[in-house]
């Protein structure tokens, strides 16, 4: 058990008894997982110093996914529901476990569940009712991440809930930079993450989040993630899935509530044979002149994909566009491309475009004629479909999105 | 450098070529005239070798066989097309295409800029392109690749008067026409509608295309002037 404050406890049961009303609260979308299937996975596993510790492996899935030794400014690393690593290494940047965040920090209550609600369906019920472990990620105000600050959810053991309940806080005026590398042992068969994060921008704070998804073809993923952006704030959400994963459902939004914030989410997903992938990005802009943009891509590769977007303008001189590609590969499968917008004044802008094809023939006998053989000319068309503009940011997480992206593009083809 | 023998070319169940008989020798420049939808352009693709063209016939290039080898290989034998409608290739950088046929970053950009390009090399290939900024397009894509025998599909079609006289020197530079006819050891087959690039590129030969066959070669400013004068009815009345 946590050891909480009184009135944090006061809240803590209040947000149980609201969970448990929704323990059988199936989601809205993707399909339905049967949650008594899964053990609780490794607890207690012992901590770690550094990476070199893992086996090679581990290391190596690590690494597939962005996590590193250098040029970090700081780092979380959860196997199963066992915290491994928690290293703070720029100063003004907090990485710690949830679990010693909210001993430390009574006003976390404000922000615990403040974002997702805890009853939206029997995933966030779990979550709570299962005692969570997770990271809580903080820059102080006015402090720039020098490197990205690094967090890895791995799941060992088979039959496990991974149960992750996340905290990130970019500060007044902070910039932030965040990439989650998610990963799977070998042999992990069946398993289930279940990953809450709640993300906090604040006026004139920046946080860029980059998540890499590499998990196995037995493991379901159920994330359910939100932000509340402040004024001048700026919030961008970069995904990458290139893996043959059982299925994954998220529909994460971005509640821009000050004036003139902004979200951005670049989605980048293959849906592999086998693989049921359902991903969503929503914003909806509660502020004037608040702003959004969504680009999606999606390979169909014989599994199925829906893509999903939605844009809720309600207020004055807000804008927003989805832009959602969709590039089938093979003859079985889907991409289910669903764009939503929804206005509620006069005064905005919000618009979508989608649009889903094979690759044109003339494009690669163009590009032969340039001296590409017809394997390169395919590549270089499959890549640059999946090279979506990363506007804002940071070149290390730039690069390892375009790192995940090259090393799959060979099991494409 | 070329000879074409008894091509023929099915194009989606219809035969557009219909026994093509061409040769064109190394350091010359022929003009290939023609009303449209003669075959001049399937002829250049199937010179390259599109992949979705039937064909029977054989092509030789220097003395090669190419009419079954795949069509980067022809460019790696130093074949080079100039496309009149080249298709936008999202995600991939004009850039891009420039360093895999020449490595040469400094020169790349040199070159860019010289044909008015240096804005587009990050920009998606032909993505948005004006039909002059298509040209240009081709035309630096050719000066990086320096073919020996150079396609060019209608360099010369919705080009401004300014932008046909870059076309036109770039040609002749690519050509090597400034030297003199026994050392130039590059060819071109030009395909003009109007005839306009011959005001800036000189031609030693021209052929006409009816329905698939060449059906005349001659002087290039004979053979355009009696089009100009009896159109393409003539050369019809003419050969029959």
């Amino acid at each position: 058990m946590y050891k909480l404050s009184l009135e944090f406890s006061k809240l803590d049961k209040k947000l149980r008894e609201k969970a448990l009303k929704a323990v059988d609260k199936k989601a809205l979308y993707g399909e339905d997982v049967d949650l008594d299937r899964y053990g609780e996975g490794e607890k207690d596993l012992s901590s770690i110093t550094n990476l070199n510790e893992l086996d090679e492996n581990e290391r190596k899935a690590l690494t597939d996914v962005g996590i590193q030794e250098e040029n970090r400014s700081g780092s979380y690393l959860q196997f199963d529901n066992s915290v491994l690593l928690e290293l703070q290494i720029q100063e003004g940047i907090e990485v710690m476990s949830i679990f010693k965040a909210l001993e430390k920090y009574d006003w976390l209550k404000d922000y615990w569940w403040n974002a997702v609600a805890v009853d939206q369906d029997k995933f966030t019920a779990y979550s709570q009712l299962h005692e969570p472990m997770g990271y809580f990620i903080r820059a102080k105000p006015y402090i720039k991440s020098e490197f990205p600050v690094q967090s890895c959810l791995y799941i060992k053991s088979g039959g496990t809930v991974q149960n992750v309940h996340n905290i990130i806080v970019a500060e007044e005026g902070s910039e932030l930079d965040v990439i989650t590398g998610c990963a799977v042992g070998e042999k992990t068969e069946d398993a289930l993450h279940i990953g809450i994060s709640e993300f906090f921008v604040k006026r004139d704070a920046t946080l860029s989040f980059t998540m890499i998804h590499s998990w196995g073809e037995g493991v379901a993923v159920r994330p359910r993630s939100a932000a509340i952006i402040e004024e001048n704030g700026t919030f961008f959400s970069n995904y990458v899935n290139m893996r043959r994963t059982k299925s994954i459902q998220m529909y994460p939004t971005a509640y821009c509530v000050g004036k003139n914030s902004m979200a951005r989410y670049s989605t980048v997903m293959v849906a592999r044979e086998g693989s049921k992938i359902d991903i969503g990005s929503r914003s909806v802009l509660k502020a004037e002149g608040s702003k959004t943009e969504m680009i999606s891509r999606a390979i169909g590769l014989g599994g199925e994909a829906y893509i999903r977007g939605d844009i809720e303008g309600e207020a004055e001189d807000v804008k927003g566009h989805l832009e959602c590609r969709g590039l089938m590969l093979k003859d079985e499968g889907f991409i289910f491309s669903i764009p939503e917008l929804k206005a509620s004044l006069q005064n905005l802008d919000l618009s979508h475009e989608a649009a889903i094809g094979k690759i044109a023939e003339d494009e690669i006998f163009y590009l032969m004629t340039r001296g590409l053989s017809a394997e390169e000319a395919t590549a270089a068309i499959v890549r640059g479909f999946l090279n979506v503009e990363t506007k804002g940011l940071p070149k290390a997480l730039d690069e390892e999105m375009r790192k995940t992206i090259e090393a799959s593009l060979s099991s494409m083809l | 450098m070329l000879e074409v023998k008894d091509l023929e070319v099915i194009v989606g169940g219809r035969k557009i070529l219909d026994g093509v008989n061409l040769r064109i020798d190394p350091g010359e420049t022929c003009v290939l005239l023609g009303p449209n939808g003669s075959g001049k352009s399937t002829l250049l693709q199937a010179i390259v070798g599109n992949p979705t063209y039937q064909i029977t016939g054989t092509i030789f290039f220097k003395g090669e066989d190419i009419t079954q080898m795949p069509t980067n290989e022809r460019i790696k034998r130093g074949l080079g097309i100039s496309f009149q409608h080249p298709p936008a290739v999202r995600g991939v950088k004009l850039l891009d295409v420039m360093e895999e046929m020449h490595g040469d970053g400094e020169k790349i950009e040199e070159m860019a800029e010289r044909m008015g390009l240096g804005d587009f090399l990050e920009r998606d290939l032909n993505l948005g392109f004006s039909g002059g900024e298509l040209k240009r397009s081709e035309m630096v894509q050719l000066l990086t690749l320096q073919p020996d025998l150079v396609l060019l599909d209608e360099p010369d079609s919705g080009v401004d008067v300014e932008n046909l006289e870059l076309i036109g020197e770039v040609i002749n530079e690519i050509l090597k026409r400034s030297s003199k006819p026994r050392f130039r050891n590059r060819s071109g087959l030009i395909i003009t509608h109007m005839g306009s690039i011959m005001q800036y590129v000189k031609p030693d030969k021209g052929f006409v295309m009816l329905d698939g066959k060449i059906v005349c070669s001659g002087k290039p400013e004979e053979l355009i002037n009696q089009i100009k004068k009896n159109g393409y009815e003539g050369c019809m009345k003419c050969i029959n």
